[in-house]
């Protein structure tokens, strides 16, 4: 492999692993938060005893989050230093926000980790409201920078190449942000929302139905639900976006190889540049064409439009775009039953199928999540700036890549495999102490009431 | 003064921020991989708990220096990015295994019991990060990274394997150690014996780093002749401070003032970072490229100065915040 290809195969990497992380980060304090506000206002150990008990495992999340957010950083300038050189001037204001941003998230952390015993029931509360607000603002500064990737403004090109009329807020502001900033944000709560359903979902099903697990798996349904009807509808605005500003990562993501008015929609199926069509799909007849632009004889640029060294490879943007549409989809459907049974039933469901089909929910969102930066990553390609600069141009010409390509594998799988078994072991020990409390607290309490 | 040298003060500052913090929570790994001796567990303790709250909030010194460069002196972070790849690619993984380790112990011990490899990890990692952190700031400071009309020259070992830059290196561990063991000595103020353990190892530390910085210099002389003449250039009052400071510091460590001895160590630490600086000022990266060429556009740098400014006014009254409950002088302690 030459540099390009282990650059990008090692900044992939790292972004797709802390992504999981960061997600969580945007996400848990919102949890937290509220599962301690309740616990303040209806004066309900048991909800306190919930945030409590996520604090710990967010420790571990949020650590492995933030550095390897670092490592993110550093890898723009050492894999990418053609690109940073151009865009940093540009692009750098919402990294810099969103370096503060990050401070204030670490800082209020700390004293909510470490402050249970040190700040009053009050004071610590407030302390998760900057953790959540700093860790939504952190995505959406950090996405405003991807955004303008995909659509690069803000300056101008002078005779030579260099940049001239620099303008970094509106950079900031780029055509994308308005529909890529709020599609991200929405997704980590979905992406948060179902992980933690999925947690005690699994526990309900072995057995543990006690009211600690059933608040827990509806606070994460109440989030997964409320998110995943805003993950849909910013989704389908960022698809309309795309067909207007990025034509050839729109027709990668639909398999359009050819121009057309009346485009159908293609679900499934594997596009095959070779034959210039998408075989094995279920097509819906001017269905593309609708959805893109509410007209049924809108006319869709195909790939061949593009020369050839400008399109993106539709085998991999169009199957991950369907991975991430279908289960959004099925995510959907799925919160949609929970809440219509609980609802009508005013209890949480403790269908067998119901609880596993949460349990797959966990996985499903975050397949959603990264399919979707796939589709917005390999569906820029060639291009890193869209437009503007080649992915093959940006990249370091420093040795060793490959080396410290398997190095970062080796740590990655390292931090995957112990956070995994320390966050399990964290759930075992809660359940244990948990039971230990309840017979403490019996033995506590003089005067039954 | 320019809005780029602004922004380069400011940086500078975001250094000296994470050099006093940061390197003392990485001085905290060092004095955990050595721990030693009858209370050897409650060193340990006594690292973590003083890490614990507040090692997050400084590593992102390290972030906000980042994404501040490659803001405002774009051309520059890429030069760098590019020449010193090895020793920042090594140190990357330090402090990725470093914060992660501690993260893992700090959160997990209690449900798995002692996780003794990854504090080997975090020890390790906390050694192997300000190492060569400190050999690419060598590699910068000696003014080996040449940029002859603006193209880096293709050698991706120049500055910070030579024997100046192994020193310097070591040089910043013992910083570290010495600016953990001597905050520590403050930490374990209600602990005499723990106190007396923290207070030899960072007169050790001291003697150690005293003599790396000496040998630095002579190893400079011989090898970094530029950086000699910058440091007794424009460099020379805060050169001259740190090495009357030095002393001063010593002394208070070896007559248990640790709370002078905090002063003291962070006042050294900040001696030696000014001296380099203000001696290569105006370059950014000597002797190719100054803080003027490698600027970005003035936009940028309004903007920035903007954003840091707004950023500032909230993020350091809630470092005060954080600070103030986790280091403030324990009350029940001195009851």
């Amino acid at each position: 492999m030459d540099n390009v290809a282990i650059a990008r195969a090692t900044m992939g990497t790292s972004l797709a692993f802390h992504i999981v992380f960061a997600v969580l980060g945007v996400g848990m304090p919102v949890l937290m938060s509220v599962a301690e506000g309740l616990g303040l206002w209806r004066r309900d150990p048991l909800w306190t005893q919930l945030a409590r008990r996520w604090a710990k495992a967010f420790g571990i999340l949020f650590a492995v989050g933030a550095v390897s957010g670092t490592v993110l950083s550093f890898e723009l300038g050492l894999l990418w230093p053609r690109f940073m050189a151009f865009s940093g001037a540009i692009f750098g204001l919402p990294f810099s926000a969103e370096g503060f941003a990050f401070f204030l998230e670490a800082i209020f952390l700390g004293l909510y980790l470490y402050g249970w015993d040190r700040l009053s029931p009050l004071n610590h509360w407030l302390t998760s409201i900057p953790i959540a607000v700093s860790g939504a603002a952190s995505s959406l500064f950090v996405v405003m920078a991807n955004a303008w990737m995909n659509t690069p403004s803000g300056f101008q090109l002078g005779a030579n190449g260099e940049l001239i009329r620099v303008d970094p807020v509106a950079a900031a502001f780029n055509p994308s942000t308005p529909t890529e900033d709020p599609h991200m944000l929405v997704s980590a709560y979905v992406v948060t929302g179902f992980l933690v359903a999925a947690v005690y979902a699994a526990g309900l099903l072995r057995g543990r139905d006690d009211p600690l697990h059933r608040r827990a798996l509806t606070l994460g349904m109440a989030m997964a639900g409320l998110a995943i009807i805003l993950a849909g509808i910013t989704g389908d605005a960022s698809a309309r976006f795309i067909y207007q500003a990025q034509p050839a990562k729109f027709a990668a993501m639909e398999g359009v190889y050819q121009t057309q008015r009346g485009a159908p929609l293609s679900l499934g199926g594997i596009p095959v540049d070779s034959q210039h069509r998408v075989l094995y799909a279920i097509q819906i007849p001017k269905g593309l064409s609708w959805l893109a632009a509410f007209d049924t004889n809108a006319q869709v640029r195909g790939l061949d439009s593009f020369p050839a060294a400008d399109r993106p490879k539709p085998a991999i943007v169009h199957l991950s775009f369907d991975a991430m549409a279908g289960s959004g989809l099925g995510l959907g459907l799925l919160a949609a039953l929970f809440w219509l049974l609980v609802i009508r039933t005013r209890r949480l469901p403790r269908s067998r199928l119901l609880l596993w089909a949460l349990i797959a929910g966990g996985p499903a969102a975050v397949v959603a999540m990264e399919a979707g930066w796939f589709v917005t990553e390999f569906g820029r390609q060639p291009w890193i700036v869209y437009g503007i600069m080649r992915t093959s141009q940006a990249a370091t010409t420093a040795p060793a890549l490959g080396a410290t390509f398997a190095v970062f594998l080796v740590i990655y799988a390292g931090l995957a495999v112990t956070t995994a078994r320390l966050l399990l072991l964290l759930a075992t020990r809660a359940r244990e102490s948990a039971s230990g409390d309840a017979r403490g607290a019996r033995r506590d309490r003089p005067v039954p009431g | 003064m320019t809005a780029a040298e602004a922004i380069a003060a400011i940086l500078w500052l975001a250094l000296s921020a994470y050099t006093v913090l940061a390197g003392a929570d990485f001085g905290g790994g060092l004095w955990d991989l050595l721990a030693a001796g009858p209370r050897a567990s409650e060193q340990r303790e006594a690292i973590a708990e003083a890490m614990g709250p507040v090692w997050e909030a400084n590593h992102v010194w390290l972030i906000f220096m980042i994404v501040g460069l490659f803001t405002a002196f774009p051309s520059a972070f890429a030069i760098l990015g590019v020449a010193l790849y090895l020793p920042f690619t090594l140190a990357m993984t330090g402090i990725v295994l470093r914060g992660a380790a501690f993260a893992f112990r700090a959160h997990g011990q209690e449900a798995a019991g002692s996780l003794a490899p990854w504090g080997a990890v975090f020890g390790s990692a906390s050694v192997i990060a300000p190492f060569f952190l400190g050999t690419a700031a060598a590699a910068v400071a000696s003014g080996s990274i040449r940029v002859p009309g603006g193209r880096l020259e293709p050698a991706f070992t120049a500055g910070w394997t030579t024997p100046f830059a192994v020193v310097v290196g070591l040089f910043a561990v013992a910083m570290c150690g010495y600016l953990a063991a001597t905050y520590l000595t403050v930490e374990t103020e209600d602990r005499p014996e723990l106190q007396a353990d923290f207070r030899r190892r960072a007169m050790a530390a001291a003697v150690v780093a005293g003599g790396l910085g000496l040998l630095a210099l002579l190893v400079a002389w011989v090898q970094a002749p530029r950086l000699l003449e910058s440091l007794t250039g424009r460099g020379l009052p805060f050169f001259v401070l740190a090495l009357l400071n030095g002393p001063l510091a010593l002394w208070a460590v070896w007559r248990a003032r640790p709370r002078i001895a905090r002063v003291a160590v962070i006042a050294q630490v900040l001696f030696v970072l000014w001296a380099w600086a203000v001696g290569q000022w105006p370059y950014l990266v000597p002797p190719d490229i100054t803080l003027a060429a490698a600027a970005a556009p003035a936009a940028t740098l309004d903007a920035l100065l903007v954003v840091t400014g707004v950023g500032m006014a909230l993020l350091l009254p809630s470092l005060w915040l954080l600070f103030r409950v986790f280091k403030a002088r324990n009350p029940a302690a001195s009851a």
